[in-house]
């Protein structure tokens, strides 16, 4: 197996959660499991400064400069909102991320409910600044809260014969305007192999910026792929699970000559109609190089061994 | 008063007609420009023009070129239909302005992405079918702002001018695959462009008024 060698912003895994809380881990996730105890956090909006405010330490730091909330909650990609880059921040108040459940099924031993609300309580969270790159050739750099999606894997003890991961976004036309126009196949889903989604860097992230996250970035719980092109990172989750064949994917299915299953960030496979070889990093106005995933090289190329990635890209 | 200046004077437009609409198809222009000064030299953090300033003024501009040469397309039938001849005198102003707001596009795309290279734009054009229908649509304009004076159309005449800026019709295809061929998964917006060059181009085949009713009234 290839063992990752520890990046610069990496810190020990002690300093990531409380030896206690890390040693407890599985329990701490199946208690969770267990519904209404907790007062649910005051429902998410699109309104950032209204959102509950999460306890958090970083784990994953950057010297880039975290692009502006204000930019981050106002430029979005969530169709089920509206195709425009503002729609989401308009129109996405009508989500109602709390309550809300997530469901983990499939080839796993213990299939999980889980009331997010509680879960955000009481899980050891994480701060970890990561740098997001959208496949139409834009950036941010964006201090996401959460924790790795490795934890709510192993809770789930995935059977032998799981291999791949399969998350799906919530569809419902009464709090989503455009799930009645068909511009992808809804519910949207993503999905990643197995070993992919039990890398660290994978990221269940449920804040951003300290707070809960704004419902146009995916509230209350969202996928965070830093090494793949954005829209991986599937928003406002409500069931993983856990399969034994690639799962159809939302942007693969609709266009796959266009939206590979890996799609990592890769400047030397071009998009069929854009080049991927630079990035505009929102907030500034040239064009930088685009990193081979998406500079976090170190941590994931392992996984595509031998891989020809213009083959899957 | 002589007939003929009479005429005129009837065919005359109001005089606010022209500057009104040109004010209308300006203002996305003033728009962006205030929005770029914002930027640069008071609020760098301004949202005004969205988080990602340079992809919003390349599709503004771009928008802004379709929306203006599917309005010179809709000149003749509108005045086809309501005969109201002072429309007429928008014709030329709003196709000067649709090949000014396709140059925009086109000198923006050049100056962000392509740092003004024309071997650049050639291989872009070659490799993304996209960027090839821009291109066409930009080349179909560029010969009708060229010949849009008086003096062309009596050096050319008035008939092979008209059968060249039947180009029009092309530019408004080109800019609209343009445009279909960019959007992500299904979109209904660039259709409905399509659409509505379709009917444009549908009601140059409605009988002429004038030379029906002229006809009309000549002894059989």
């Amino acid at each position: 197996m290839h063992i990752p060698n520890k990046p610069d912003w990496a810190l020990p895994e002690s300093a990531a959660t409380p030896e206690a809380l890390y040693a407890n881990r599985r329990s701490v996730v199946a208690g969770l499991a267990a519904a209404g105890l907790l007062p649910s956090a005051a429902a998410a909006s699109t309104d950032v400064g209204a959102l509950s405010p999460l306890k958090s330490r970083r784990t994953i730091a950057t010297d880039e400069t975290p692009t502006p909330l204000a930019a981050v909650a106002s430029y979005n990609n969530f169709y089920e909102f509206g195709l425009d880059k503002a729609d989401p921040a308009r129109n996405a108040h009508t989500l109602r991320p709390s309550p809300w459940t997530l469901r983990v099924g499939g080839l796993v031993n213990k299939p999980l409910t889980i009331d997010v609300d509680q879960w955000i309580a009481r899980a050891p969270l994480e701060e970890r600044i990561l740098r997001l790159r959208c496949v139409e050739g834009w950036s941010m750099v964006i201090p996401w809260v959460g924790f790795p999606l490795s934890a709510l894997i192993k809770a789930a003890e995935p059977l032998g014969s799981a291999r791949y991961v399969r998350f799906t976004t919530l569809a419902d036309r009464e709090q989503m305007p455009g799930i009645g126009f068909p511009a992808l196949d809804w519910p949207y889903r993503e999905g990643l192999r197995l070993d992919e989604a039990m890398n660290p860097l994978a990221t269940l992230a449920v804040g951003l910026y300290g707070r809960r996250l704004p419902n146009q970035n995916g509230a209350p719980l969202r996928l965070v792929v830093p090494w793949k092109y954005g829209f991986k990172s599937i928003k406002s989750i409500v069931a993983v699970d856990f399969v034994e064949r690639q799962p159809l994917t939302s942007w693969n299915q609709s266009q796959p000559s266009e939206y590979g299953f890996f799609s990592n960030v890769n400047p030397a496979v071009d998009h069929p109609r854009w080049s991927q070889a630079t990035e505009r990093r929102i907030g500034e106005f040239r064009r930088r190089k685009t990193l081979p995933f998406n500079g976090y090289g170190e941590q994931v190329a392992g996984l595509y061994k031998g891989m020809d990635l213009k083959k899957f890209f | 008063v002589p007939p003929a200046a009479k005429a005129r004077q009837l065919n005359a437009p109001p005089f606010w007609l022209k500057p009104f609409v040109h004010v209308l198809v300006a203002m996305p222009l003033v728009w962006l420009t205030i929005g770029w000064a914002e930027l640069l030299w008071i609020d760098q953090a301004s949202l005004s023009l969205s988080a990602e300033p340079v992809a919003y003024t390349h599709n503004g501009l771009g928008l802004m070129a379709l929306r203006t040469l599917v309005a010179v397309l809709a000149v003749t039938p509108l005045y086809r239909l309501t005969g109201w001849t002072p429309v007429m005198s928008l014709r030329r102003m709003l196709g000067l302005w649709a090949f000014a707001y396709a140059s925009l596009h086109l000198g923006f795309y050049m100056l962000m992405e392509l740092d003004f290279s024309l071997v650049l734009l050639w291989k872009e054009a070659m490799k993304r079918n996209f960027i090839l229908f821009g291109a066409l649509g930009f080349l179909a304009l560029l010969p009708l702002a060229l010949t849009s004076t008086r003096s062309a159309i009596r050096r050319m005449g008035g008939r092979n001018w008209q059968r060249l800026h039947r180009l029009a019709y092309l530019a408004g295809v080109a800019a609209v695959i343009h445009f279909i061929l960019r959007v992500k998964g299904f979109q209904l917006e660039p259709w409905i462009y399509l659409a509505a060059l379709v009917l444009l181009f549908a009601l140059r085949f409605m009988p002429n008024r004038k030379r029906a009713s002229r006809a009309s009234r000549q002894p059989a």
